[in-house]
């Protein structure tokens, strides 16, 4: 169903009276990102596929749309979008994972959702319908808005529908898995990184490291012969590869704060305190730690990297941006929602 | 020709040149500051030569504090700044201003780091791309975005226009692959947008500042991706009657659920230009031919290659041809990426487009082009990435026939509105630069253009870094719409006329 008009309405007279708000998709991703306040505004029903050509890889859709209808429909199609996103439930949309930015375990090797946005219809903070990027695998007119709503938590706009780059399913994949340990794993992630191996994961955790292999089934018989490994069976690897996507995997269980650490691959564990499991061949690292946030955003600081307490009681929080970083952000979001309306505080608590 | 810039998208101001040269020469080395009209002339254009412009003065800072220095210098005077990287661009990106600093990155020229465990390369912005890729391969690596020129162009000018290549199908533009840039603010602030992981906090300015063609900010240094070297590569060259076969053939590929590491296009004429000039082994007499390269393991490349033969012989191929060896393969490129000197043999000047299209109006768009060009009594050459739908016509005309550049800018308008009717872009990978500023008007509604104005503003409040680039002002799309009215409407129909 096309909700636009009522939309914008909503929109506009959220910007006559004043009035902040709270942009709903499924909710199913409302734990990431810091607590908002506001009128909700719900845009699930906003929802429908409006075009999709298999020999065009692209699909574009209304950001209510279930997240599993057009994984099921690219399936149906031999395709998938191929950044593995987490649906953290099953009421998951478009719209909100594109908001969120957030990609599994496949991201490594072929990409993350911000790889995969072509375009995006938004309501600006005047309320205005706007266009950006197209259906097109290539387009420098104009600023790149599309891609910059990766992530923004709806606090730019209101995501209206999104067009995104979809790759065809591989012929085949085997997940190979080695019991080894942390340091261990690192260095071998390593040095598989650097080779030229069908990877679509590789993921350590408890003791356990598992690689994922996708393409033809030749490629993939060459490439474990050369890795070794156990050859997990099918259901096995595809329920373990699950659990590492929406966290249901043990690591995840329990009340420690969870942190996410986007970091250089190779990078040794950083000092911090906790649990880990890695993923992203070693540029993702979850950890469970009771370590301050000061202790870890400053850990994360000296490594180039960023952190995010994920899921806690505390709730999200993100790591702060330098001083003239933080000045881009305001102006951005300034530039975007001059009244102030869309999110507030859900990025960053100042607005 | 020379370029003037339309007066809305025009910053004055009073500095005087004698006065703010002895202010940048506190700063800089006397050598690194060009003002002399014999200094400036080299500066004048970038490879989009039919416009030029003669700099006010041409600064070459060596280091991040000396370009940090000459910003804060020009944001205190409201003097606009050009950056330029080795001047390659297709769209006048890098046109210098009359009254405004060009500035030269080309002395920041150094690869700081290649680190192979984290699979990157730390490099100022100054470095040429095939550079990077050559450093790189010693460890088994390279940096995947191959833009034509990548040969001369650099890395700052690649984020600034988001290049792409013969391989972003399969690896993705310059926005893919980067990880982090170290930029400088219009107000000096050195600003670290990405990081050392895949991904960071908060808006993604990084992919923000990609292609945004030097008017958010200042490009210094760079991080790349950089990926393992692929075991093999192979080269089937697919040759066919009809446009409409190659372009059949190319949406059977993709919907076969191969993504070739290239798949390019030409059709007779850039064929036999190009055969004329390198002797590649072309068929003068097809009409389409199609080069397509798998890489990756010997396995998954083998199958890959049987089954793209297959479909393209399904397609009506009159022949497919594997090259045999690593020395055929590298021929039959060769022969694509001189297409473009190889034209200009067939003709005084050329004119390089760069719309792109959904895939499957490939054959129809060709027969548009085609048609359009007869129409204008233009001859032009189709050389593009298929795999994308980016199309590069190359319009021929004689640049001394005062006439001919007026049609060729006639026909190259219409082409892009082609494009933007079949639900493409005016430009895939080229920019906008000044060359583009009309057919903005012609994508974009006035509400999204101010939405850009105001992402500019965000980062440069007076407008001074690359001004009068890449986002018209609206007072010039609503002069361009009262000569383009179409289906009886004027694109920007809110805006008073000027």
């Amino acid at each position: 169903m096309d909700n636009t008009e009522q939309l914008q309405q909503r929109v506009l007279s959220a910007i006559a009276t004043k009035t902040p708000l709270h942009i709903i998709g499924g909710n199913s991703k409302a734990f990431y990102g810091r607590p908002t306040h506001g009128e909700p505004l719900h845009v699930a029903e906003h929802s429908g596929v409006i075009h999709y050509e298999p020999t065009e890889l692209v699909i574009t859709a209304r950001c209510g749309t279930p997240l599993a209808e057009i994984e099921k429909l690219l399936s149906a199609n031999g395709q998938m979008l191929a950044f593995e996103p987490p649906n953290f439930g099953s009421t998951a949309t478009l719209g909100g994972t594109v908001a969120a930015g957030l990609s599994g375990s496949r991201r490594a090797y072929t990409g993350a959702v911000r790889d995969v946005v072509l375009g995006v219809g938004l309501i600006n903070g005047q309320g205005e319908v706007l266009k950006f990027g197209g259906e097109v695998m290539k387009n420098v007119a104009g600023f790149d808005v599309s891609r910059l709503q990766v992530g923004a938590l709806g606090t730019l706009g209101v995501l209206l529908d999104i067009s995104l780059k979809v790759l065809p399913r591989p012929e085949s994949e085997t997940t190979l898995s080695f019991i080894m340990g942390e340091a261990e794993a690192l260095s071998t992630m390593t040095q598989w990184g650097r080779q030229n191996l069908p990877l679509s994961a590789m993921c350590f955790a408890d003791n356990i490291l598992n690689v994922r292999l996708s393409g033809a089934e030749s490629a993939l018989k060459a490439a474990q012969q050369r890795l070794g490994g156990e050859v997990l069976s099918p259901l096995i690897a595809k329920a373990f590869w699950l659990s590492i996507r929406e966290q249901q995997h043990d690591f995840f269980r329990g009340d420690t704060p969870l942190w996410r650490l986007s970091l250089a691959p190779a990078t040794p564990q950083p000092p911090l305190s906790g649990k880990w499991l890695i993923d992203w061949g070693g540029a993702l690292r979850w950890l469970k730690s009771d370590d301050s946030a000061e202790t870890i955003f400053a850990t994360t600081q000296n490594l180039s990297a960023h952190a995010c307490r994920f899921r806690s009681v505390e709730g999200c929080e993100f790591q702060p941006p330098s001083e003239a970083v933080a000045k881009l952000h305001r102006n951005l979001k300034q530039a975007f929602d001059p009244h102030g309306i869309f999110n507030l505080g859900r990025l960053y608590a100042e607005w | 020709m020379n370029h003037s810039a339309h007066p809305a998208e025009q910053i004055s101001h009073t500095v005087n040149k004698q006065a703010f040269v002895r202010q940048l020469q506190r700063q800089l080395k006397s050598e690194n500051i060009l003002s002399s009209p014999e200094q400036l002339r080299p500066y004048e254009c970038d490879a989009l030569s039919v416009y030029q412009v003669l700099p006010w003065l041409v600064v070459l800072p060596e280091t991040t504090e000396q370009a940090q220095a000459v910003l804060r210098l020009c944001s205190q005077q409201g003097i606009p700044v050009v950056a330029r990287g080795a001047g390659t661009g297709l769209s006048g990106g890098a046109l210098p201003i009359a009254n405004g600093v060009l500035l030269s990155m080309a002395k920041f020229n150094r690869i700081l780091a290649i680190d192979p465990d984290n699979r990157c390369a730390r490099v100022q912005s100054g470095v040429r791309n095939l550079a990077v890729s050559e450093a790189a391969a010693p460890y088994g690596l390279y940096y995947a975005p191959d833009p034509s020129s990548q040969l001369a162009c650099t890395i700052g000018g690649n984020i600034a226009e988001n290049s792409g290549g013969v391989h972003c199908l399969k690896y993705g533009l310059t926005v893919n692959n980067v990880l982090s840039v170290q930029m400088l603010t219009i107000d000096g602030d050195l600003v670290t947008l990405g990081g050392a992981g895949l991904d960071s906090s908060g808006y993604d300015l990084l992919a923000l500042v990609t292609g945004s063609e030097g008017l958010l900010g200042i490009v210094v240094e760079a991080t790349l991706k950089l990926l393992p070297m692929p075991e093999t590569a192979s080269t089937l060259l697919a040759i066919f009657t009809s446009i409409e076969q190659a372009g059949a053939a190319v949406a059977a590929i993709i919907s076969d659920g191969l993504i070739p590491a290239g798949l390019e296009m030409m059709d007779s004429l850039a064929i036999q230009a190009a055969e004329a000039f390198i002797h590649a082994g072309y068929p003068v007499d097809a009409a389409a031919l199609l080069l397509c390269e798998m890489d990756g393991m010997s396995e998954q490349v083998a199958e890959d290659i049987e089954r793209a033969r297959a479909i393209f012989y399904a397609q009506g191929a009159s022949e497919v041809r594997l090259a045999e060896t690593d020395h055929e393969r590298k021929k039959l490129w060769a022969g694509r990426k001189a297409t473009f000197p190889a034209v200009g043999r067939l003709s005084p000047d050329y004119y390089c487009m760069d719309g792109t299209i959904p895939r499957k109006y490939l054959a129809e768009v060709l027969r548009g082009i085609a048609d359009l060009a007869a129409q204008y009594g233009l001859a032009v050459a189709n050389v593009f990435h298929a795999g994308d739908g980016n199309l590069h016509p190359l319009i021929l005309y004689d640049a001394n026939k005062d006439d001919d550049l007026a049609r060729v800018e006639a026909l190259g308008q219409q082409i892009l509105q082609l494009c933007i009717r079949m639900g493409g872009t005016i430009t895939g990978e080229h920019g906008v630069g000044v060359e583009k500023l009309n057919g903005m008007c012609l994508q974009f509604t006035s509400a999204e253009l101010s939405q850009f104005h105001a992402v500019k503003a965000a980062f440069d409040a007076r407008g001074l870094l690359n001004a009068g680039k890449a986002i018209p002002s609206l007072r010039r799309c609503a002069e361009f719409g009262a000569l383009h009215v179409h289906h009886g409407q004027l694109p920007h129909p809110d805006l008073e006329r000027f």
